[in-house]
């Protein structure tokens, strides 16, 4: 199709930690099925440390190839790392993504946000990239689905 | 790779004895219709004989054809010429709300002028209801425009029955049959149509060159003002070659009507049965009774439709999708949201289209790939039957 460039195309077709992990130490997602992408992400954690992670998402390609990235990325980083990375950090990785497509690299921030979120109550944890996150703010970034055109 | 292509609503490839006859008229056979010479009388005589075979496959007469450039500009002439034509009458016009963007946005547009439009609503195979388009209308309603069939789901609109009530009435019946034209018999004068839109790279001709009907009688000003064209009501040099290639395909369309009706509904029925029975959780869209020969149109549950275009794409497999993401504006198709569906199902829905190139090993082939990408999707998505009725 040719909307995509290379690297999102391999993500997508190819996508890196697509799956369940076996006892996550936490779970977290974003987006609704209604919106059209929604993304879970699972956890595991040692010492502050992220060991693991893997992804489901229902979602288009950039969606699909930003969950890919996003995984890969915040694999061996610490919680905080983890935590300062935005939609833009994956995008850039991605080596940029089509204009309406931005909000679908969104979802991947959020997810991970969330994930750490509870890990983080789980564990009763302070975290600087925590500060000012509602878990229930969820649609705040992309309720398009109620725009008209 | 193999190479499938379904999505003949989007456009056909030119067949090759169309292609053949159009070939001399950009060289040799160039004359300008309206030039008193040899090869400008020849070319007008030729531009009347695909007249007269666009009007065949229609039950019309050849004078009330009026060739354009587009199946869109025939919508906006009609729409837009109805108004100016009626504003003494009134301000009123009737379609519904599964209206190609070509019609509707006419309507917007003509909104901002101060008409009125009613958009009426459709039932959840994308049928309007008769009772409800004789409600909607008054004495001020100057046109009804609704379309034949529509290119997203494939619904046959009761179009013998819109012709009836808006002749009762005395309004005006525009259909755009754009996708009908050449997929189902269209007699305009027994359906009581008074103008009708139509495009000739639907039907296996080129692109470029559509046609208005303008049923004898029914008078509107012209949207492109110049030349004598066309009667006087079109103006501009006719696309010659283009409008041969649309005679051409007309007639072919005309000749094997029948036979194309039966071959394509028939694939159309193996795939969707196919489908069916190899992949879980797979819903249909439209109405199975009232529906364009070649189109079917899936909603695969649990899987967004750009992500299953893409690996469709990868395997050489050409179909498309009103889901959300595949479009700029990011919000699913007007007709899918007319349907009332679900948004989950919305994003989920894919259109195929059937048509005279498709084989049905191009069907085989494309089932055993849906098989394994759905279900790739599948593995890899949150959502399931537990998650969905949650």
């Amino acid at each position: 199709m040719g909307m995509y460039n290379e690297k999102v195309m391999e993500h997508f077709m190819h996508p890196h930690n697509a799956g369940d992990l076996e006892n996550p130490d936490a779970v977290g997602n974003h987006g609704s099925p209604v919106c059209g992408d929604m993304m879970e992400i699972s956890i595991k954690v040692k010492d502050n440390i992220i060991t693991d992670a893997k992804f489901k998402t229902f979602g288009c390609g950039s969606a699909i190839a930003s969950s890919s990235v996003a995984t890969d990325m915040i694999i061996g980083k610490t919680l905080e790392e983890a935590l300062s990375y935005t939609n833009k950090t994956f995008i850039d990785e991605l080596g940029g993504l089509p204009g309406p497509k931005i909000h679908c690299s969104v979802l991947a921030e959020e997810a991970v946000k969330n994930a750490i979120w509870n890990y983080a109550q789980k564990h009763g944890l302070e975290l600087e990239g925590l500060k000012g996150y509602d878990p229930n703010k969820e649609f705040g970034h992309d309720d398009h689905d109620l725009e008209e055109e | 790779m193999r190479q499938v292509y379904l999505d003949y609503s989007a456009t056909t490839p030119v067949k090759q004895e169309v292609l053949e006859e159009m070939l001399p008229y950009f060289t040799e056979k160039f004359g300008n219709p309206s030039s008193l010479y040899g090869i400008g009388l020849s070319a007008k005589s030729d531009l009347s004989l695909a007249r007269a075979k666009v009007a065949k496959l229609m039950g019309a007469d050849e004078r009330e054809i009026y060739f354009t450039s587009c199946g869109t500009e025939a919508d906006n002439w009609a729409v837009i010429g109805a108004a100016r034509a009626k504003k003494a009458k009134g301000n009123h016009i009737i379609t519904s709300n599964v209206e190609h963007h070509a019609l509707m946005h006419t309507c917007e547009y003509l909104e901002k002028e101060g008409f009125e439009v009613t958009y009426l609503e459709v039932d959840s195979k994308g049928r309007i209801s008769l009772k409800d388009l004789e409600n909607a209308i008054t004495d001020k309603t100057i046109l009804i425009s609704i379309m034949f069939a529509n290119n997203e789901i494939g619904t046959i609109q009761p179009v013998k029955e819109i012709g009836e009530i808006a002749k009762k009435h005395g309004v005006w019946f525009h259909t755009d049959a754009v996708q009908a034209l050449g997929n189902v018999p269209i007699n305009v004068k027994e359906l009581g149509i008074d103008m009708m839109s139509v495009s000739a790279h639907k039907i296996y001709g080129p692109k470029g060159v559509g046609a208005l009907y303008i049923r004898k009688g029914v008078v509107i000003p012209s949207f492109i003002h110049g030349g004598a064209q066309e009667n006087k009501r079109r103006a501009g040099t006719e696309n010659l070659a283009g409008i041969v290639g649309f005679g051409k395909a007309a007639e072919l369309a005309e000749e094997k009507l029948e036979e194309h009706i039966k071959r394509v509904s028939g694939l159309r029925d193996y795939f969707a049965e196919q489908v069916l029975a190899r992949i879980p959780d797979v819903e249909i869209n439209g109405s199975m009774e009232y529906r364009l020969p070649g189109n079917i149109n899936f909603i695969f549950n649990y899987i967004e439709g750009e992500s299953l275009l893409l690996l469709m794409d990868a395997k050489g497999i050409y179909a498309s999708t009103g889901s959300a993401c595949s479009s700029a504006s990011l919000t699913p198709s007007h007709v899918l949201k007319a349907l009332n569906l679900p948004y989950e199902k919305m994003h989920s829905s894919i259109r195929f289209s059937i048509g005279d190139f498709t084989t049905r090993e191009d069907l085989d082939y494309t089932i055993e790939e849906l098989v394994k990408i759905v279900e790739r999707l599948r593995a890899i998505s949150p959502l399931n039957r537990q998650t969905m009725k949650g």
